[in-house]
């Protein structure tokens, strides 16, 4: 595989110099959109250089949206990016914790129905959200939860996927050190403490990235429940804003908030990147 | 400070027993190892001590508690394992400390402990902050120990914490597992299918065969009067004959199948004439003898020169199976030559051929 070929090298360099180009050039237009001010942006063609109005549109999205003007309350990008954020990170927290306790519970303990439980969790690995959405709404609706986090996260939470791999964790772990662990006089949940939670630190973390992206991302569940401008996600908001009807769409405005948008789960990616690829790639416990 | 007591230990895993009813006692401060083929069942019975697995019927006693239905944690024990089971994500200082810190001990007497056992297993300070991923096998082996060491424990149990080692480790751990023990006198069982490593440990040796105690004894006791034919097999290296024979009319000699015969001592096997037997015969025990006195001519079939000793591959006569001889010294021998040889009636041993229990007199 390590072969030295200049040709090769070059090859290598074309190709993922072309993906790259392929992946960036629908953010670097909207990029390049956020930057001007309707008037240029809707002119043909459209202008494929930065123009001078960034930090005017960045400052409208972040405080006022699209403002009363467009019949829309006067929410900004930065409420809405906070409460995308309390949704993702009660997501990807949540799941994290209720998976690894339900992993932990499968594989280190003997109870009755035991497989059972296991089954049932693994087949609704092939019921996405929205096939039970509507008994979701319907329950949520009931409880009152609708325009709260509350109601934007719980729903969520479960997720046979993140057990799975969590069972798969725990059962590379060698039989002898949950014995090691009763011998020095550690019950189960100072084991789980001190002994699992520590060892399952980098895959915490790479799944901590992927549901944080897959949190903030949510559009369907959010796009249901919330009613209220307040509560209203960063995602939706961008769907909201054009649709406008037959009204001119505010683009520079849109495309600013999807910039702002698309930062979280970059810097989740770049601060977490050491250990989320040690979470993926690492065998030994 | 205690003794272990097994009285009618059995464990069933569902319906397959596994064990079938073991009683020992060991004495306080003794070293016993329990020793035996793979899947016998050494290691359930060990856990079964530990704690680690449930008692289907029976008693175990430590010190003057039954344990039966105590947690490993209270049963007063400390336990190194195969793999070592040290907590990979902690310092090997806090790999000792944690058990400790679990119990409630106050720091500074962590400290003290854990700096003693590393002491006396030569793990200096660099080592004590390294992680058990950055140690060698031979060290883990000793991490191990030093966490069973600061527990100051009634009992080691020790499963196979050798078998993970090169040959050359092996040897020397074992002799400072050895030392250890003399020194701390406290009161160890070992498990190990390696019957040279339960020789040279144990003070008494458990042999177990299929979940069935074979035999226990002190190790030169098992050596010199086996009491099964498993026994026979199992302890030495290399392994002892085991020939097809048959006690002679006068029950003075044994005769085996390739038609030479032995001589035994005089009336001492009297009431078993005419019975068929199973000769045991250890290698070492073969003289070469010179041709009128002799008793059982082998043919060579290989010779094997280790320097010290010569092992020689042979059969008796007309019979195929084959044998080993261990000759003392270098031995200028050639492959189908037949040599003359002799067993001392005294190191003859006898077996019934269909019990496989030992014949006395
Ligand atoms: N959890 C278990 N369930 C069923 N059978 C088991 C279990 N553990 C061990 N055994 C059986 O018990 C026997 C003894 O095993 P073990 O004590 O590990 O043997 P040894 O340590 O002497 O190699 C083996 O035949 C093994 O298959
Ligand atoms: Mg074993």
């Amino acid at each position: 595989m390590v072969e030295n070929r200049p040709w090769l090298t070059v090859a290598t360099h074309v190709v993922l110099v072309i993906g790259v180009l392929i992946v960036a050039f629908p953010i670097y237009v909207t990029f390049v959109a956020s930057t001007h001010s309707l008037f240029d942006l809707v002119r043909i063609p459209m202008p494929v250089l930065p123009g001078s109005h960034m930090v005017e549109n960045y400052l409208q999205a972040i405080s006022a949206g699209l403002g009363e003007a467009s019949g829309t309350a006067a929410v900004g990008a930065g409420r809405m990016m906070f409460n995308s954020l309390v949704m993702a990170l009660g997501i990807a927290g949540g799941k994290i914790a209720i998976s690894i306790i339900a992993a932990f519970a499968i594989v280190y303990f003997r109870f009755r129905f035991r497989m059972v439980a296991f089954w049932m969790i693994f087949i609704t690995l092939m019921l996405p959200v929205e096939v039970r959405i509507l008994p979701t709404y319907k329950v949520v609706a009931d409880l009152g939860m609708l325009d709260t986090y509350g109601g934007l996260i719980i729903p969520l939470i479960a997720s046979a996927t993140a057990t799975f791999m969590f069972r798969q964790v725990f059962m590379a772990v060698p039989d002898e050190l949950a014995e090691a662990a009763r011998i020095d006089g550690a019950g189960p949940l100072r084991f789980f403490w001190d002994v699992l939670l520590p060892l399952s630190r980098t895959n915490i973390a790479a799944l901590f990235v992927i549901l944080f992206i897959y949190g903030w991302n949510q559009y369907l569940w959010p796009l249901l429940i919330t009613t209220d401008p307040e509560m209203v996600t960063i995602v939706i908001s961008i769907n909201r804003m054009l649709s406008v009807g037959d009204d001119q769409a505010e683009w520079q405005i849109a495309m600013a908030t999807t910039m702002l948008a698309m930062l979280p789960p970059v810097l989740v990616v770049v601060f977490m990147q050491r250990l989320f690829v040690k979470g993926l790639v690492e065998t030994e416990k | 400070m205690a003794g272990i007591n097994l009285r009618g230990v059995v464990k069933a895993y569902g319906k397959t027993q596994v064990i079938h009813g073991v009683d020992c006692t060991i004495a306080d401060g003794e070293f016993l190892v329990i020793v035996g083929p793979s899947g016998c069942g050494k290691s359930t019975l060990l856990r079964m001590i530990a704690g680690l697995e449930i008692i289907t019927d029976g008693e175990i006693s430590i010190g003057d508690r039954v344990v039966n239905d105590l947690e490993p944690a209270e049963r007063d024990i400390a336990m190194v394992f195969q793999n070592y089971a040290l907590y990979p994500h902690m310092t090997v200082y806090n790999n000792m400390a944690y058990g400790l810190k679990i119990r409630g001990l106050a720091k500074a007497d962590i400290d003290t402990r854990v700096r003693k056992a590393a002491e006396i297993l030569a793990l200096d300070d660099d080592l004590l902050r390294r992680t058990p991923r950055q140690l060698s096998g031979g060290q883990r082996q000793r991490v191990a120990m030093g966490r069973a060491i600061v527990r100051q424990p009634s009992a080691f149990l020790f499963d196979e914490p050798l078998s993970n080692l090169d040959a050359k480790l092996r040897v020397q751990m074992r002799l400072e597992i050895k030392k250890l023990q003399q020194n701390l006198g406290i009161t160890s069982v070992y498990v190990t299918h390696d019957q040279v490593e339960a020789m040279t440990l144990g003070h008494r040796l458990m042999v177990l065969n299929g979940g069935v105690v074979e035999q226990i004894g002190a190790p030169i006791e098992l050596y010199e009067h086996p009491a099964t034919l498993f026994v026979a097999g199992f302890i030495g290296s290399p392994a002892m004959n085991l020939l097809p024979a048959r006690i002679g009319d006068g029950g003075d000699r044994v005769e085996l199948s390739g038609g030479d015969s032995l001589a035994l001592p005089p009336g001492r096997f009297a009431a078993h004439a005419g019975q068929t037997v199973t000769a045991g015969l250890r290698p070492e025990h073969f003289e070469i003898v010179t041709d009128d006195q002799s008793v059982a001519r082998l043919a060579v079939d290989v010779v094997e020169q280790l320097g010290a000793d010569t092992l020689v591959h042979g059969h008796f006569g007309n019979d195929r199976g084959s044998l080993t001889v261990r000759l003392n010294g270098t031995q200028n021998l050639q492959a189908r030559q037949v040599l003359p040889m002799s067993v001392r009636p005294e190191l003859i041993h006898l077996f019934d051929a269909d019990s496989g229990r030992r014949l006395e007199s």
